[in-house]
């Protein structure tokens, strides 16, 4: 397959995942959200180093990208369980408590 | 609720069978395993998106981490396969399923219209920026692709090769070890929560705070 192949899925995963973050009233799916846009990040890392023929910069790009997505993910469900322990809710829009 | 749901998935497995006889079509065995991988991305993640059940979006981005595991398969990077399927499909959302079961359903947040304007929405912005890249880009057409560099002796190498990425690794390490540590700490309930909590039952935190306000505000 082409390079444009891997791009257009690279795309359509990055769109699917606003959409998730945008249009769902959930912080868990905001994570996911977050998870399809670091994947279609990943997509094109490796991609671009297959086609380009550079040895090992594009995967290792997307080892990193993995790495800070496994901490983020553990950070964000710590901070999720806080704001639920707190406000009793997990949608975005209700935790407002620094507006006035 | 059913219309929608049944139209969905009929639209979606119509697509699938197209997108395979397409890919069998234009290239043979690749091209059908890259039509699977890609209906495995695609699908899951539109299919993450419509679910009202947080627990079956969940278990829909497994497609989609599969599925880019498939295609770094297909890209020659089996190591970075094989760590994605661990991290993602064995962490990342193990980890969010727990935070699936930790907070409570809620199966009517889930609006069709929004999700419909939305999708429409974001369609035409990518679409745009995807048209205007495609007409500035030179396709360099690569009509022999070399061996693919992804054999593990060579990324560990890498890894601990002084002069490639051993800073970052160590820094990787570093980043790990403190965020899990941070969430850890983070997620605890801590000792004089629980007392509190026996004292005076269910009165979320909001609430305290709106109180003491109000009390705030009398006193003025």
């Amino acid at each position: 397959m082409a390079l444009s192949a891997y791009i257009a899925v690279s795309a359509v995963l990055f769109a699917l995942g606003i959409v998730c973050i945008v249009t769902r009233r959930n912080i868990i799916y905001v994570l996911m959200g977050i998870e399809m846009i670091l994947n279609a990040a990943n997509i094109n890392f490796v991609a671009f180093a297959r086609f380009n023929g550079d040895g090992l910069d594009g995967q290792m790009m997307a080892i990193f990208v993995i790495i800070l997505a496994a901490a983020e993910a553990a950070v964000a469900l710590a901070i999720v369980l806080n704001v639920f322990h707190l406000f009793e809710t997990v949608k975005p829009s209700e935790v407002d408590l620094m507006r006035d | 609720m059913k219309a929608p749901s049944t139209i969905f998935y009929a639209l979606l497995g119509l697509g699938s069978l197209a997108g395979l006889a397409l890919g069998l079509a234009s290239a043979g065995t690749h091209g059908l395993l890259f039509a699977l991988f890609t209906i495995l991305v695609v699908g899951g993640s539109l299919m993450c998106v419509f679910e009202p059940s947080v627990v079956r979006s969940a278990f829909c981005l497994v497609g989609t981490f599969g599925g880019t595991a498939g295609l770094f398969l297909l890209l020659g990077a089996d190591f970075l396969a094989m760590s994605q399927l661990l991290i993602y499909v064995g962490g990342i959302l193990a980890l969010l399923l727990f935070g699936v079961m930790l907070t409570p359903p809620d199966l009517s947040e889930r609006r069709l219209p929004r999700v419909l304007g939305g999708l429409a929405a974001v369609g035409v912005i990518v679409a745009f920026f995807v048209g205007k890249v495609a007409g500035v880009a030179r396709w360099v057409q690569t009509p022999q692709l070399k061996a693919p560099v992804s054999r593990t002796e060579e990324i560990g190498v890498g890894f601990l090769a002084a002069n490639e990425y051993m800073i970052a690794f160590e820094l990787a390490a570093v980043v790990l070890t403190v965020a899990l540590v941070a969430a850890v700490y983070i997620a605890r309930r801590r000792k004089e929560d629980l007392t509190e909590n026996e004292d005076r039952p269910s009165e979320p935190f909001a609430a305290q705070v709106s109180q003491v306000s109000q009390a705030h505000a009398e006193s003025h």
